[in-house]
């Protein structure tokens, strides 16, 4: 199905049904204000290890601006950054094309969710330009501080703010009908529900997860935003409401939110991992099975940020044993795909590297969340840079590395070209091994004792030590090493995007439909839309002489328990990169 | 590993360094099991001239038990880690000793007031002393705090103590603590109160009680009421 | 440029069809709201012994008179997709326009209440109850008004003979505002 007659410059990039485009528009627009929230934090390290300073490019930080950055970036980064590229944009790039179908089965509601988006990103970066500038309660925007300007001193960022997020809900919803939706009900004639690849159940299951939590939050947000503009006391305890209300309402999403973000990125681990270690996925029904029980029991979790919130303390005792029950899934699913390169034949690609960077870094992020579900600990920990360290091994590795993942992965079906991997590995280090100096010094200077959203830590005579400076220094130095080698990627993608030479149709030699359209596949997909005869991950099969099994390749499914074993299920098909 | 960095200077400072340092090494075990097999594996099974990588769906029995032995093992090390959390959590927030002397701390954007029991050792009396942003205290006394905002939340945390409880506004939160060092340390504000945050340290004095009895008598009290009273306004 | 529907939105691997499956991911979703915000609610009352008193003043006849219209509605959008089912446009326009007419009458129920209630002195400020009452009834009746117009908009389309599948998307749609209001109706009015 294709136009026949010509569009114009709006119909084609702007006002665009078309799954792959408003998968570019989320994503370009996510990275643009994924910029943003890493200008911020540039601003406010440097106010950190060097308090007073007139940060170049910006000036000298005020105590009500250094709340606004720490907030904004918080916001930011997980709300128009991990989000939108990794549900939205990977959702709406890879799911179409990975089950065989021609767009998302709503493609006008699709581009309404990306105008939402749109308009969210607006209010939030116009929040920045008003009187008293942005919102400085924290992304978790506990009232009466987030309630009341006479509070917070920013009568106009604070519910700006507030309807900036609210609209990204509202976007996020949509789109997570469509992906819903679309992977149920449009899949290639032959994909049943365990042909599908991993990386798209993934994505719909977060947009389940999401769905399922948010609600509370943004009945919350409605009971916040009038206590904010109209005076309600929703929140005030003088007038008969209760601050800790909105801590459970933003807790009980909260808490499966970073679900909704980790589960893409694992998903586009897993199908690189499958790819590059040329091996049938280990344990495919295990990791559902786990990403299930993972979600479930995200919703019971969430009082774990509240320990010490001045809830009954009876009642931690519950979230103890749930939270570190929680530990037991995720890390199933750990051991799952360090099995999976079991037996491999492993390439070291670009992608691969970020994969594994994957596992490695999470681990950390994953391991020390364990001491903040210990109510005693947390005790101690809560508030502390410990926390922000934690989150920071596990917020990293899903937005910024799953990123880096699944963009070097997907790239030359997307753009139609093939990055450089030498410039790709220079990326890759340059990006790792300064990300572990940020976060080290952090986790050390929390264990310290140095509490988190404090502008100029010479006040405090405990932690202003020549000693905690440094650590500060060795932190805020890594971090401007980290953001220098990100040239190193748009240099990349700037010299791919202008050389000549076109990427094969699948040159991973992947076994997933989206590598049987043509590099980047036009309006529609695929001029007939395949079929699906078997499981995506079938690598190195005893019975085949190549190494892969396209899923659209006519012929029988190993997985079906009629198969027969033997020879002579091989197409002859040829391998177009000599390197796998 | 804290008290590498900060002494333990209350009675129960000791049980959380050790259930860090209890979880720390529990978890250690695993982290490196888990980093070290991944990258034996990276290193054992690169692609490799005329080796091909084998076919398994992991639904195998003899893999299966790869994954179950350690998914149970782990639970196994949950159940030492949730209970050492409880025990400790219970000691700090669940119970409440008796007091020999008790102060109101009320936060407020932004400073601290610590209102300490003058020579009668009884609070909410004529003879208090209001103090902004220092804590006096005797060493070996069990205190109990009572703990109100007078706006947003705040949090009143001494990391030395290895205490922290959040402020509500409109609510009084009680707690406990006994000192067992004498010293000056830091009180921090934990939970994030607006421009001034960072701008209300506190610090905790903690003497012998001949030495805080010597303080006291230099100091000039606030009848309770007035404490109060003259915080609100 | 006329959008043409994608062959993806005809596919049915579930064997339900897309846009039934799609209004009951949305419902799925507006349930959580709605449950979160009465959940809230549940909370406050049972900690608060006077909201009980300030819930004296709803008016429950006004409440039960509107409880009957969305129910009655509700049944008229059942006939609508019904002769929608065997394409009887004339009599599914009819009926999804009786329908709209309940909405209509709702609304002008609801404004009667909240006259009386603002004019008596019980306006959003009064106490958290009060707060709690006009934000609930107020999505509510947001989403009541655009159920309407989102009817009118399919019944312009009905008239023409095209998309008819909508009726039954929005009927399920409004089977669930009213369902909403039944889980309203008692906290709110009958609970005193």
């Amino acid at each position: 199905m294709s136009h026949a007659h010509e569009m114009s410059f709006w119909e084609k990039y702007v006002f665009s049904t078309d799954h792959k485009v408003i998968g570019l528009q989320y994503m370009f627009t996510g990275i643009f204000m994924a910029i943003i929230g890493g200008f911020f934090v540039y601003v406010f390290r440097m106010q950190l290890a060097f308090p007073g300073i007139s940060v170049p490019g910006y000036g000298e930080v005020t105590p009500l601006a250094y709340n606004s950055l720490v907030t904004n970036h918080g916001t930011i980064m997980i709300f128009w950054f991990a989000m939108p590229v990794l549900i939205a944009a990977f959702g709406n790039l890879l799911i179409p094309l990975m089950i065989g179908c021609d767009d998302m089965v709503f493609p006008r509601i699709n581009r309404l969710s990306y105008q939402i988006f749109l308009l969210s990103a607006i209010v939030l970066i116009a929040s920045f330009f008003v009187p008293n500038g942005g919102f400085g309660g924290a992304w978790t925007a506990y009232p009466p501080l987030s309630a009341n300007a006479a509070y917070n001193a920013t009568p106009l960022g604070a519910p700006m703010w507030l309807i900036a997020v609210a609209l990204e809900f509202v976007a996020f919803l949509l789109g997570g009908i469509n992906f819903i939706t679309t992977l149920m009900n449009a899949r290639a004639p032959g994909m049943t529900m365990y042909k599908i690849p991993i990386v798209c159940w993934m994505i719909v299951i977060a947009s389940i997860l999401f769905m399922l939590s948010v609600g509370p939050l943004i009945a919350g947000a409605v009971m916040l935003l009038f206590d904010q503009t109209l005076g309600t006391s929703f929140y005030n305890a003088a007038g008969g409401g209760d601050p800790l209300l909105w801590q459970h309402l933003f807790w009980f999403f909260g808490h499966p939110e970073v679900y909704v973000v980790l589960l893409p990125s694992l998903g586009i681990v897993a199908d690189i991992m499958a790819v590059f270690s040329r091996k049938k996925l280990f344990g495919y029904k295990t990791i559902l099975y786990s990403v299930f029980a993972t979600g479930i029991l995200s919703f019971v979790v969430w009082a774990h940020h509240q320990f010490i919130a001045g809830i009954d303390p009876r009642m931690a005792n519950l979230f103890v044993i749930t939270t570190l029950l929680i530990s037991v899934p995720i890390a199933e699913l750990c051991f799952v795909y360090i099995a999976t390169l079991y037996g491999g034949s492993i390439t070291f690609s670009t992608p691969m590297l970020w994969a594994l960077s994957f596992l490695v870094e999470f681990l950390i992020g994953g391991v020390t969340g364990i001491f903040l579900g210990a109510s005693g600990a947390d005790v101690y920990f809560h508030d502390t840079y410990f926390v922000v360290a934690h989150f920071h091994y596990t917020f990293v590795p899903i937005a910024i590395i799953g990123f880096y993942a699944g963009i070097t992965f997907w790239f030359p079906k997307i753009f139609g070209k093939m990055l450089s991997d030498r410039l790709g590995r220079i990326h890759f280090w340059g990006t790792i091994i300064p990300f572990n100096f940020i976060f080290i010094p952090l986790f050390i200077l929390g264990t310290a004792g140095q509490h988190r959203r404090i502008w100029n830590y010479e006040h405090f005579r405990d932690l202003a030590s020549p000693e905690f400076y440094n650590l500060r220094v060795i932190a805020t130095v890594s971090l401007l090493i980290m953001i220098s080698f990100q040239f190193v990627f748009v240099f990349n993608f700037i010299k791919t995007m202008r050389s000549k030479k076109k990427a094969p149709k699948n040159p991973w030699n992947s076994n997933t439909l989206e590598w049987t359209a043509d590099s980047p596949p036009p309006h529609g997909n695929w001029p007939v839309l395949p079929t699906c005869y078997r499981g995506p991950y079938e690598y190195n099969h005893p019975d085949r002489e190549s190494d892969f099994w396209p899923q659209n390749e006519p012929g029988p499914d190993p997985a079906d328990p009629d198969y027969k074993s033997g020879p002579a299920t091989d197409s002859g098909f040829q391998s177009t990169n000599p390197n796998l | 590993m804290i008290e590498a960095y900060l002494e333990r200077a209350s009675t129960y400072a000791w049980e959380i360094d050790v259930l860090f340092s209890g979880i720390f090494w529990l978890i250690a075990v695993w982290f490196i099991a888990a980093e070290g097999i991944l990258f034996y594996f990276c290193f054992r099974f690169r692609k490799q001239e005329g080796e091909k990588g084998q076919y398994i769906t992991g639904d195998e029995k003899h893999h299966k038990k790869w994954i179950s032995i350690p998914h149970y093992l782990v639970l196994f090390f949950d159940v030492f880690i949730i209970a050492g959390a409880i025990y400790v959590w219970y000691d700090i927030k669940q119970r409440l000793p008796e007091p020999e002397l008790t102060v109101g701390v009320i936060s407020q954007q932004w400073a601290w007031t610590f209102v300490h029991p003058g020579a009668d050792g009884v609070l909410h009396t004529d003879d208090d002393i209001k103090k902004i942003d220092e804590l006096h205290l005797i060493e070996n006394v069990t205190y109990h705090y009572e703990l109100e905002s007078l706006d947003v939340l705040h949090s009143f945390s001494i990391p030395v103590f290895r205490l922290k409880q959040d402020a509500i506004p409109g609510r009084m939160i009680t707690g406990w603590f006994k000192p067992i060092l004498t010293g000056e340390w830091d009180i921090q504000c934990a939970e994030i109160c607006g421009i001034g945050h960072g701008l209300m340290p506190g610090r905790v004095h903690i003497k012998s009680a001949y030495d805080h009895n010597q303080w006291l008598a230099q100091q000039t009290p606030t009848p309770s009421s007035a404490a109060y009273a003259a915080v609100s306004n | 440029m006329s959008f043409q529907v994608p062959i993806a939105t005809n596919r049915s691997s579930t064997g339900i069809p897309t846009s039934r499956l799609g209004v009951w991911w949305v419902l799925a979703s507006e349930i959580v709201i709605f449950g979160g915000l009465i959940m809230c609610y549940l909370m406050f009352r049972l900690h608060h012994e006077s909201w009980s008193f300030e819930a004296e003043h709803t008016n429950p006849w006004a409440g039960g008179f509107n409880t009957f219209v969305l129910l009655t509605s509700s049944l008229f959008v059942v006939l609508a997709h019904q002769a929608a089912e065997v394409k009887d446009t004339v009599k599914s326009v009819r009926y999804i326009w009786y329908t709209i007419f309940g909405g209509f009458v709702f609304m002008a129920v609801k404004a009667y209440e909240y006259t009386t209630e603002i004019m008596h002195g019980y306006t959003m400020f009064k106490s958290v109850f009060w707060s709690f009452y006009y934000t609930a009834t107020g999505i509510h009746g947001f989403h009541v008004m655009a159920g309407m117009f989102i009817m009118w908009m399919i019944s312009r389309d009905v008239k023409k003979g095209k998309n008819l599948h909508r009726v039954e998307v929005i009927g399920i749609y409004w089977h669930f505002v009213d369902v909403v209001w039944i889980f309203l109706f008692p906290l709110l009015y009958i609970a005193k």
